[in-house]
């Protein structure tokens, strides 16, 4: 059935995509639908556009894995559109054609805010690409059968077909019925978490058996750990704690040491084992179909209470945050940790458990509590995530579709209505996730769909295919934003190649085939990274390379073509270099983050004011020569 | 090709206005935003106390920033909307 509805919605899309196909000839219709969008329509197809696989994907799995943490991206996220409601949205639609370069260069009519914006637009794109593709090849990889790159290269060619043949129209279209949808489904499995209520034997609705992971006594004797029934047959340190593989009837398994008054526990892992020969085993058998690793989460208690007499029932939405903030209610979450076994190389999900009340606040991913740097780091992606969504091309363009300013502010509060209401539900399917224990202990990207296949395959289905559609409609508008600067940016404003309508609908649909190559190709090179994460980065690439220049052209009139130039090309150069030298990147690449010469993983707080001190420097120093040339 | 929006629409009287409310509200917005960052980073404690209804400050003031964006965005559009419908009036 999954595979069914997911694939009548994909027919429906192109289905779509073709009818308009027809409709549009005009470079006008192709880049901005003829402008001719209600603004209703447009206020949801923003939240379709905006809604991305970080929101859907990223933020729940962060929260279901890092609680109240996750939910400042929802905070940050949403914040952004009130940069863009009152500062961004009515003056970016007076200024501008097609693109926000044009807003940019509406005074100057500059070949250097051309050429860099263009470029700008298209490295933003791309970095947001990546998210998106990653997210889809770790949705389509559980519903289909398929490995992550078919995923990928499939949700590439479908876009391709939908943004090579209608443009804006059809990708509007999408756009609106996936933020529609999105909203409408993630309420119900909202209600769904809250009429399930609490348990601390979460067995998904009766679909999968509790299942109580063990704990050992162990005492040592002469030195060397003793646990009765086991042999023990090696320990090893893995930062500051203690893992110990025991035999049982041939069967290996690891434990975590816990040292306790006195006592010692070993309490009962989840873990993966490659061998020398390339055999790899799960939780001590050879890896199959059958044989995978478990889904983790769930509560050891809910306000001190244990079993049958814990669990809740049906709760309100007030109710279920208040019960998970209580330090007595303590969740269970897993670290991952990589040993060395000999030849062997061993991952290992230990248990983690964490109270209530530090779950529902910031500070477990995002170290508040901790060194000046990492306040900083916190500090930076605050920071970027307020000021980047009005700075994100892909939605900029969006004011282009709406007839006239006002309905490009009316459909900007349609939009906060619509995300607001979504991030709110962001929290509960978060939680949700990790209290029905539907955790895929490999990747957080996939919590909000396995909850959804805890209340039965179909909602399991259609929460997928929205998931899906989810990264079609982002995709979509990302590759029209990037095509829009290469046909309309490059092509014809900056080199003046004097195309006909024609030839610009062709330029922009070859420029697109171009773009979700690439974006096939990074989303297979970027497997396994938090999408929401990456997306978070993409904001600080945005907000450093683009928001100074919008922000200083609507409110100081010393501003130059130069000075914005500048601009747009430090606060990129900067935000990308402080990323690739971050200590996130460093791990990627496979060496020591602690070496990374960068401390910050979010580059906003250093490039987003270097941007706005650059134009105002060369604003400055190139006065006299503009004013002379004009 | 001009270089023109691709829908036309007429000057706009109330820009100005519109505009000056827009920043005011943005900085009203901005504040409270910086103030529930500034609490994480110098008493993050605080987060954790229970304010209303069983929620923590947390839980409160994270919704609470998304419910304030809806009501000042409406606000906001309300005010827009009359300046303009007076300026019409006006012309």
């Amino acid at each position: 059935m999954a595979i069914a509805i997911f694939l009548t919605f994909v027919a429906a899309v192109l289905g779509l995509s073709f009818y308009f196909a027809a409709k549009t000839k005009s470079a006008s219709g192709y880049f901005a639908a003829g402008g001719q969008i209600h603004w209703g329509v447009n206020g949801i197809a923003f939240a379709g556009d905006y809604l991305s696989a970080a929101s859907f994907l990223g933020i729940c799995g962060m929260i279901a894995t890092a609680g109240y943490d996750g939910f400042l991206y929802s905070i940050g996220y949403l914040a952004g559109w009130i940069v863009a409601l009152f500062v961004v949205a009515e003056p970016m639609k007076r200024l501008g054609k097609y693109t926000f370069t044009d807003a940019l260069d509406a005074k100057f009519n500059s070949r250097g805010i051309k050429l860099f914006a263009a470029i700008s637009t298209l490295v933003v794109s791309v970095f947001y690409l990546i998210p998106q593709m990653v997210g889809a090849g770790v949705l389509v990889e559980p519903l289909l059968g398929i490995p992550h790159y078919a995923g990928v290269i499939m949700v590439g060619a479908i876009v391709i077909t939908i943004v090579a043949t209608a443009g804006m129209t059809s990708t509007t279209y999408v756009q609106f019925i996936k933020g529609a949808m999105l909203v409408v489904f993630s309420l119900i499995v909202t209600v769904a978490v809250l009429v399930r209520g609490l348990s601390t034997e979460p067995d998904q609705g009766g679909r999968v058996p509790f299942y109580k992971y063990a704990t050992l006594e162990a005492k040592e004797v002469k030195g060397a750990l003793v646990v009765n029934d086991y042999k023990v047959l090696t320990s090893v340190p893995a930062k500051a704690e203690t893992y110990v593989k025991l035999e049982k009837g041939g069967v290996q398994t690891w434990w975590l040491r816990s040292d306790k008054d006195g006592k010692i526990a070993l309490k009962e892992t989840q873990y993966e084992v490659k061998k020398a020969d390339g055999s790899k085993l799960v939780n001590g058998l050879p890896a199959s179909k059958d044989n995978v690793l478990r889904q983790n989460g769930g509560l050891e208690a809910i306000k001190g209470k244990t079993g049958p007499e814990a669990a809740t029932g049906k709760v309100g939405p007030f109710e279920f945050l208040s019960i998970l903030s209580d330090p007595e209610t303590r969740i269970n979450t897993w670290k991952i940790v990589k040993l060395s076994d000999g030849e062997d190389k061993v991952v290992v999900y230990a248990p983690s458990v964490k109270p209530g009340n530090k779950m529902m606040r910031p500070g477990l991913k995002f170290k508040t509590e901790g060194t000046p740097i990492q306040k900083l780091d916190f500090l930076s992606l605050m920071l970027a995530l307020f000021l980047g969504t009005a700075a994100l091309p892909h939605i900029l363009i969006r004011y282009y579709t709406v007839p006239s300013p006002a309905c490009a502010r009316k459909s900007t509060i349609v939009a906060i209505a619509a995300i607001g209401f979504f991030y709110v539900l962001t929290m509960y399917m978060g939680l949700g996730a990790v209290i029905n224990a539907a955790l895929n202990p490999v990747t957080d990207n996939m919590s909000a769909p396995l909850l959804a296949r805890t209340f039965g395959t179909f909602l399991f289905a259609v929460i997928s295919a929205i998931a899906f559609a989810t990264v079609l409609g982002t995709v979509s508008g990302l590759i029209i934003a990037a095509s829009g600067a290469v046909a309309h940016d490059l092509m014809d404003r900056y080199l003046q190649l004097g195309h006909t309508e024609k030839q610009k609908v062709r330029a922009g649909k070859i420029a697109a085939f171009v773009v979700g190559i690439i974006a096939i190709l990074l989303g297979i090179l970027f497997q396994g990274m938090n999408v929401s994460f990456l997306v978070g980065l993409a904001f600080a690439v945005a907000a450093s390379a683009n928001l100074p220049s919008i922000i200083m052209i609507l409110f100081w009139k010393k501003t130059t073509a130069k000075g914005i130039a500048a601009s747009i090309v430090t606060g990129m150069v900067s935000a990308i270099g402080l990323i690739m030298f971050s200590p996130s990147m460093y791990d990627k690449f496979g060496l020591n983050p602690a070496t990374a010469p960068v401390p910050l993983d979010n580059p906003g707080i250093i490039s987003i004011p270097l941007s706005f001190l650059v134009l105002v420097a060369v604003s400055l120093l190139t006065q006299k020569k503009e004013a002379s040339a004009a | 090709m001009l270089h023109e929006p691709a829908s036309q629409s007429g000057p706009d009287a109330s820009a100005d206005y519109k505009m000056r409310i827009g920043v005011w509200m943005f900085l009203l917005y901005a504040a409270i935003y910086a103030a529930f960052v500034a609490i994480n980073l110098l008493k993050p404690l605080w987060m954790e106390k229970t304010v209303f209804l069983g929620l923590n400050l947390a839980v409160v003031f994270g919704f609470g920033l998304i419910v304030f964006a809806l009501i000042e965005a409406l606000i906001y559009n309300h005010m827009c909307g009359t300046h303009e419908a007076d300026n019409k009036g006006g012309e």
